[in-house]
């Protein structure tokens, strides 16, 4: 061969000429392939004849993707993979940028200036979406997931029914607040007891499960939760759930009530919105999404905290060294479950309304792939997660342009479940740890290694 | 067949007439032992002698058919080990174990492994998690002691190195010796290791022997250990008990074990012409040994 010496250019103009080839012979194989499938149809007119409908238009697109995907994947998507495998290679191990270093203190900033940002760009009435749709509905699901996170990401009990415990704290809150008159910040803490509670009761029973078989009864207590809060009627109300829930205050200071003396407008002599109401709210499961992280953060480092991971490593050989699995069982159930609980009475406070049908399994589900999308107990990764997935579905509400390429009839939000399942998917195949499949060290001698996700175990009790 | 000598010894733990029956396998039947303070005891025993039960039996991984175990620390206190459940063999009795397949936290760095050992201590001084979560000065000593303690028995395993990678990126010979410095940051009186020179080369067995040796003298913990390399035992056991067939058929020094007929006849099989007097021998014993069990 005489190009051995080859330049650059050449080497291109070669790459573009085969590129060339081969789209072209994908377009041939797709022509063939579609042209009796896609180009030509059967029909039935109105006389109830067989007609053939052509549809050239509809096989030239079929053949112009083949032929376009093809020349982009050679010409373009192909030599730069393999070019991005080949510096990966040689530059070994990257030091990490300083977004990577500094990701949550980035985002516990961003997310602090989100409110007012979102004021200044939309004015008040226009953030309550951006506000309220998108980051209290995230920071809720982002703060469940940290919950469940301490009791399958770092027990590694696999739990189905942790949306139970989420009833458990909106329920209490509702039915304490609107009997006894009692207000939130008394009824905050209580929620979560009463579903720490709950989380022991749970436990006692699932000890000695494991795997499967404790996922089916979790599931199933999951599933009684909702059923005796249908059909308790006398107290729940079934159905019709309970409306009319009090609002929460600024520590009792400043109300949100219209008609209160000390309504936050009228003390502050602003224009009525309900935005504030909802500014305020988001503070609020910001600030207990940051508790929540806070005490995951210290409780792994506590000894309760490394005896939950190392139970989910291995769990005889935790019995081998002394550790009562059964109380750390339950504690690990019980911590899940509160910070459930306390999301739980903030979901009560924050829609003013509950009722059975919120608490159904899909919840569980979701909150559960949120926590293996983000790689199971790694706080970080779970934040992400939810924001793409819980964000991603209400951002498909907003896709309006849709309707301009698929038709007036295109409804996008029917399609959320099914892309939601897709990019579930894709991720999985992706990244099977999930975001950050690595887990960071509680204690070090010389430098903090974080361990590979092909290390840990997922537990299997 | 315990001689006069073994009689003044101290016995840290006495195995009384046990046996352990799975369903119709008589697995262990009517075993007695004992193994004496600050002493290397080995149990070996062809396969499927029961070594690994009667292990079982000792750290409450099974609950034994019959019979009794007893556990007598040096303070003096006696703990009856086959009423008590696993983790309290280990917290209460002081009884640590290691298993024939590593049983190690793979996904938990070498130094996390050997602060999970030491979890009732810092539960405690964590006031059950509540006073190590608000910060409490006693704690943080209490959690800076337990690191010490760690890199104690890191260097003495050889592992200070490695303390900071995960335990599953360890070689096999390194995984042997962090279970043992793990089941050793428990603070046993007696520590139980399962085969812990399988799958090592001859150089790591001369390294374990070593560990095994520093352990009684440093700390005077009393060992028990079911191996089947030989090396190790001879080498460093005190007094051998040799199972076969769930019973014991052999009990003494290496010396005396190594040269019992019935133990070379267990382990080698015997010349044609003995054939019969081993097989009386073996009927004596199993044939007189279910009659002293019907108590």
């Amino acid at each position: 061969m005489a190009n051995i010496t080859n330049t650059p250019e050449s080497a291109g103009s070669n790459l573009m000429a085969r590129a060339l080839r081969e789209a072209f012979y994908a377009g041939l194989v797709a022509l063939g392939l579609f042209v009796l499938f896609v180009g030509l149809k059967t029909d039935q007119n109105i006389l109830n004849e067989l007609v053939l409908v052509q549809r050239w238009g509809l096989l030239a697109v079929f053949v112009a993707i083949a032929a376009v995907g093809r020349f982009l994947s050679v010409a373009f998507i192909r030599p730069y993979l393999a070019e991005r495998k080949a510096s990966k290679a040689s530059t070994g191990v990257k030091e990490p940028g300083f977004v990577t270093r500094n990701f949550s203190m980035i985002a516990v900033a961003v997310l602090l200036v989100y409110p007012p940002i979102m004021v200044a760009l939309f004015g008040f009435q226009g953030s309550l979406k951006w506000v309220d749709n998108f980051g209290i509905q995230i920071l809720i699901y982002v703060m469940l997931a940290w919950g469940l996170n301490i009791v399958v990401g770092l027990a590694g009990l696999l739990d189905l029914g942790y949306v139970a415990f989420y009833a458990v704290g909106a329920y209490s809150y509702a039915l304490l607040s609107s009997y006894f008159g009692l207000s939130f910040w008394v009824l905050l803490p209580m929620a979560g007891i009463f579903a720490a509670l709950w989380g022991m009761i749970l436990g006692f029973p699932v000890l000695r499960l494991k795997g499967d078989y404790l996922a089916i009864v979790t599931l199933a207590f999951g599933e009684i939760i909702r059923l005796v809060l249908i059909n308790w009627t006398a107290v729940t109300k079934g159905t019709f759930g309970i409306s009319g829930i009090a609002k929460a205050s600024v520590f009792g200071i400043w109300s949100f009530d219209v008609s209160a003396s000390n309504n936050f407008a009228k003390v502050f002599g602003l224009p009525m919105s309900s935005a504030y109401y909802k500014i305020f709210l988001f503070y609020l499961i910001l600030a207990l999404c940051l508790v929540t992280a806070f005490v995951t953060i210290r409780l792994r480092r506590m000894p309760i905290g490394r005896a939950w991971e190392a139970l989910r490593e291995d769990e005889i050989a935790c019995r081998s060294l002394g550790i009562n699995t059964v109380t750390t069982k339950l504690t690990a159930f019980a911590t899940g479950a509160m910070f459930g609980g306390f999301a739980g009475s903030f979901f009560a406070v924050r829609q003013g309304f509950v009722s059975p049908e919120s608490f159904v399994f899909l919840e569980s589900a979701i909150i559960l792939a949120i926590v293996v999308l983000g790689g199971m107990g790694s706080l970080i990764g779970i934040a992400v997660a939810a924001t793409l997935m819980i964000g991603g579905t209400e951002l498909l509400r907003e896709m309006e342009f849709l309707k301009h390429i698929f038709g007036p009839d295109f409804t996008p939000e029917l399609y959320r479940m099914l892309i939601f399942g897709l990019a579930m998917i894709i991720v999985m195949v992706w990244k099977p740890r999930g975001f950050v499949g690595s887990r960071e060290p509680t204690a070090f001698l010389r430098e903090r290694k974080s361990v590979s996700g092909s290390f840990t175990k997922e537990g299997h009790g | 067949m315990a001689g006069t000598n073994t009689m003044t010894k101290d016995p840290i733990l006495k195995v009384d007439h046990l046996s352990m029956r799975f369903g119709g396998l008589m697995a262990i039947n009517d075993l007695s032992f004992e193994a004496y303070r600050g002493d290397i005891t080995a149990l070996i025993g062809p396969n499927g002698a029961g070594k690994t039960t009667v292990f079982n039996c000792i750290t409450g991984f099974y609950k034994p058919t019959m019979g009794m175990i007893t556990m007598r620390q040096k303070a003096g206190k006696e703990y009856l080990l086959e009423r008590m459940s696993d983790f309290e063999v280990n917290r209460d009795a002081k009884v640590a174990r290691t298993f024939q397949n590593i049983r190690l936290f793979s996904g938990l760095t070498v130094l996390e492994n050997l602060l999970v050992a030491q979890h009732n201590k810092l539960m405690l001084a964590s006031g059950y998690t509540v006073l190590g979560l608000l910060g409490f000065p006693a704690y943080k000593r209490a959690a800076a002691q337990s690191i010490e303690q760690a890199k104690y028995w890191l260097e003495k395993a050889n592992l200070i190195d490695r303390a900071d990678d995960p335990a599953g990126d360890l070689p096999y010979g390194a995984q042997r010796r962090l279970e043992i410095a793990r089941a050793m940051c428990t603070g046993p009186e007696f520590l139980c290791l399962d085969e812990p020179a399988a799958g090592l080369n001859p150089r790591e067995s001369l390294a374990l022997n070593e560990l095994l040796r520093s352990i009684r003298k440093d700390t005077g913990t009393s060992i028990l250990l079911i191996e089947h390399d030989m090396s190790v035992v001879m080498e460093i056991s005190d007094h051998v008990v040799v199972l076969e067939y769930g019973q014991k058929i052999s009990d003494g020094n290496p010396d005396h074990v190594k040269n019992d007929p019935k133990v070379i006849a267990a382990y080698l099989g015997v010349e044609d012409d003995e054939v019969e007097e081993v097989i009386e021998q073996i009927e004596v014993i199993a044939v007189t040994a279910p009659g002293d069990t019907p108590k």
